[in-house]
């Protein structure tokens, strides 16, 4: 009659790691709560007012019983500490050869970049078995990227990248939930995840492509915004070169060091005179007003094209 | 007030009548009645907002009411219940009450600045209730930022000062507690013959004072962003959204601790009285009370799993929060071992006690499960948290007042409750919560998140048992409160020590005189000196 769900789809690869980790903490609730309770309900008969039980030798201290229920449960967390801290760490190293796809949280909707030029709003299309790395920014409040059957969820941030990874390992459609409260629509910034064969894949990406990759379209911006005049490909204009320049390490005016990552080409667009390279003046514009989050991703997928340190643009910022 | 001879004495309720004689009194036993009263209040508001939200989730389509509407309910609900009931409840009512009784005091150290404390959370409530009536708030209680500072367009101003001004309501009554708990206890009353109740108050007060300036300085500052639109927590204009966060759990954890800490006190009273037993292991529980509320200080990063803060800062979180459990666990085996050899009678203050220790229990376990990185990674901001938290601050907090309610209401009243009654209650109230909450966990696991007034239909089954339970926990509430009003007249009159309790409020009459004790005791004895050797049979 009710078909009641007890138990969420295992889809990913992290899915069931999560699960085993979560069945053993239940095993571990399950002992305990039983302990308590029959320790509770057995003395609460046995001691009851009237019974003839024994009172004979009732203490109150008993030294060695206080350390081992202190020393136990401690012992036990600190084992699933450990445990869940690899995990953990896992679930933020995404695979060296993972894909990328862009995310941009509004309220109330999620639009969806795929380098190759497709465009989603509230689905998003992922090859099975294939790891996919997300690369997630907000344009107003924070939001937060939840998809239960993969077990994954990372806030969505105004100002800056987060990122989230999954390898999908069954077919299907998924809900995608926005699980950050966000205002009025909240409950309605939801969506599908849909996992396909990964022929499939690249039939749909074909199939929907403007036939623009995210990368030309940053090349379109570059020219259009005029960035292209100062940032040269040969060094020779008034700011430097982007050319291999993704992932490197770059010296500042102040004469600190900083990698050049997503979120340091996004300041550099948004609020240029934040980090200046040495050697350089502090003569660019801002382009906050102009650029919108989207138009950022493509902008930081073209000066990704322009070459650089690969290992670090999968690298996490952390 | 009381037909008895015997009771007829001169008593704190009976000295003056008048609304002055409330208004402007000095007496922590009538300011307790004041507070009583007003939380009160703001627990039926709150509770209201629960109803509508419970209604609403019966449909997946939401159609009860709107989108807005749902989000202002669910605001208003963890405003209310959590700032203005929770907080206060314990200490405020029953800590005001009981602490300068329980160490042979006349009042508290500052009895003006107990008074004053209550008209500033009078003035918060104001605050807040205005906003509400003014059209609401929709930000959660959480007043996430950029959200709150900058997006939302509800009364957000009026609702943070309201919350700001009660926080100085906390910080006075934590500060009246420690200075009279150090230098008011009776002669003899050394730090560990003081009851349990005495330490969780003292553990509850040092977070009172040391966090609740950091939620109001933070919630001054969204107001202040607001306002004048400097960039604090704004990305767009400079701000860190983030930041926001680190500062609202560094005290909103602690306050968690503020919620269950009294509690825990009470059952500890309540356990030995109805056990006839000495506390087992008392050091170790006075211990674990101050354990808790240092450790509580350093764990609010495990809100923070799914934030974007670093990897690592996720995994010392996680771990400090493995270690605030035990102290936890720990309070849980020695009431339970206080029970071996005891002589116990179930009465309503111990059916509560024992619905706490089952619910705190599972509450805490489930505590265990959220600090698991990779699983909180899942069950974040899903009602799997939802269900978590009642069960500490409902099943726990709440339980452990209504078991506090019960044991002190003789002392307060003079009159006994109707014992049979009451038990029902009790029984309604556990069966009605563990419906209302349980079917959550499974809920949050599956991935419903918190905050929808619309979900899959999928979801439906589990929502319709969750506000069913709710029906009931409702009943749960509804009935202590008429034979409690209805025990205020006909009660049978308690006397001195209904329950054959140990501790100096009890040698006292009651109703207390108005200044407590006629000749300030001498403690001579350990807390809950219970005779060693009940004779079994008896």
């Amino acid at each position: 009659m009710f078909n009641i769900p007890l138990f969420p789809t295992e889809a990913s690869t992290t899915a069931s790691r999560v699960d085993l980790l979560f069945f053993a903490l239940m095993g571990i609730i399950v002992l305990f709560t039983t302990l308590i309770f029959v320790g509770v309900i057995f003395f609460s008969i046995r001691y009851r007012r009237g019974s003839r039980a024994s009172r004979k030798g009732a203490t109150s201290e008993n030294m060695k019983l206080e350390l081992a229920w202190t020393i136990i449960p401690l012992c036990i967390t600190m084992g699933i500490f450990i445990w869940a801290s690899k995990l953990y760490f896992d679930m933020h190293v995404p695979p060296k050869n993972a894909m990328d796809i862009y995310v941009v949280g509004k309220q109330w909707m999620w639009y969806i970049q795929h380098p190759e030029g497709n465009r989603e709003i509230n689905t998003l299309h992922v090859p099975l078995g294939k790891p996919v790395r997300l690369i997630l920014t907000s344009q107003d409040v924070i939001h937060d990227f939840f998809i239960p059957a993969f077990r994954v969820k990372q806030d969505v941030i105004p100002g800056r990248y987060t990122t989230e990874w999954f390898q999908a390992t069954k077919l299907g459609e998924y809900h995608l939930f926005c699980a950050q409260y966000c205002g009025t629509g909240h409950a309605q910034m939801v969506g599908t995840v849909i996992v396909m064969q990964p022929w499939e894949y690249e039939q749909w990406l074909a199939g929907k492509s403007s036939g623009v990759t995210m990368s030309s379209s940053g090349e379109q911006l570059f020219t259009q915004f005029g960035c292209v005049t100062c940032h040269r490909s040969d060094n020779t204009g008034r700011g430097p070169t982007l050319v291999g320049l993704f992932g490197k390490k770059v010296l500042l005016q102040t004469g600190q060091t900083v990698v050049a990552d997503m979120d340091y080409i996004r300041e550099s667009i948004l609020d240029p005179r934040a980090k200046v390279v040495a050697t350089y003046q502090p003569i660019m514009p801002t382009f906050k007003s102009q650029i919108d989050q989207a138009q950022l991703m493509q902008l930081i997928e073209y000066v990704k094209s322009l070459g650089g340190s690969q290992s670090a643009s999968k690298g996490n910022k952390k | 007030m009381s037909t008895s001879g015997s009771e007829n004495h001169t008593n704190y309720l009976n000295d003056g009548y008048g609304v002055k004689s409330w208004l402007l009194t000095t007496d922590h036993k009538r300011i307790a009645i004041l507070y009583m009263i007003s939380i009160t209040l703001f627990f039926m508001i709150g509770g209201f907002f629960a109803l509508v939200i419970r209604l609403t989730l019966l449909s997946p389509n939401g159609t009860l009411v709107s989108a807005d509407t749902y989000n202002k309910m669910f605001t208003m609900h963890g405003v209310t219940m959590i700032f203005f009931f929770l907080i206060p409840s314990i200490p405020a009512v029953l800590g005001n009450f009981l602490v300068p009784m329980m160490i042979g005091a006349r009042d508290l150290a500052f009895p003006k600045l107990n008074l004053l404390s209550w008209y500033i959370y009078v003035l918060g409530g104001i605050f807040t209730l205005s906003a509400m009536v003014l059209g609401g708030v929709d930000t959660g209680w959480t007043f996430y930022t950029p959200l709150s500072s900058g997006y939302s367009h509800t009364n957000v101003v009026p609702t943070v000062i309201g919350v700001f001004i009660v926080g100085f309501s906390s910080i006075l009554t934590g500060l009246n507690f420690i200075v009279t708990i150090h230098k008011m206890r009776a002669p003899g009353l050394t730090w560990f013959r003081l009851p349990l109740f005495i330490w969780a108050h003292y553990a509850t007060s040092v977070i009172q004072v040391l966090g609740t300036p950091v939620i109001a300085v933070t919630l001054a500052l969204v107001g202040f962003e607001r306002i004048t639109g400097v960039g604090i927590f704004d990305p767009n204009i400079g701000g860190d959204p983030i930041l926001f966060q680190h500062l609202f759990w560094f005290y909103s954890h602690p306050a968690v601790y503020i919620m269950v800490l009294p509690s825990m006190g009470i059952v500890s009273e309540v356990v030995t009285c109805f056990s006839q037993r000495k506390l087992f292991g008392y050091r170790q529980m006075a211990f674990a009370s101050m354990a808790i509320a240092v450790f509580g200080f350093l764990v609010w990063g495990h809100h923070m799993f799914v934030s974007g803060q670093s990897v690592y800062a996720g995994m010392a979180f996680s771990a400090l929060s493995f270690l605030v459990a035990i102290p936890s666990a720990v309070k849980v085996f020695n009431w339970t071992a206080t029970l071996y050899k005891g002589t116990i009678r179930f009465n309503t203050p111990m059916l509560y006690a024992f619905g706490f220790i089952g619910l705190f229990t599972i509450g805490g376990l489930t505590g265990i499960v959220l600090a698991t990185l990779p699983v909180d990674v899942h069950v974040h901001d899903t009602y799997f948290v939802i269900a978590h938290f009642h069960y500490i601050m409902v099943g726990g907090a709440v339980m452990g007042y209504m078991a506090g309610l019960h044991f002190w209401w003789p002392k307060i009243t003079g009159k006994l409750y109707p014992e049979g009654l009451a038990k029902f209650s009790a029984l309604t109230l556990f069966v009605g919560f563990n419906l209302t909450f349980f079917p959550q966990f499974i809920l949050g696991y599956l991935g419903m998140p918190r905050r929808y007034h619309i979900y899959p239909p999928e979801f439906q089954v589990l929502n319709v048992l969750s506000t069913a339970g709710a029906s009931i926990l409702g009943l749960g509430y509804i009935i202590p409160f008429f034979y409690f009003m209805w025990s205020l007249r006909k009660g049978k009159v308690a006397g001195n020590n209904p329950w054959n309790a140990k501790g100096l409020e009890w040698l006292t009459p009651s109703p207390p005189p108005t200044f407590n004790f006629d000749k300030t005791p001498v403690v001579t004895e350990e807390a809950y000196a219970y005779p060693e050797e009940d004779l079994a049979g008896g």
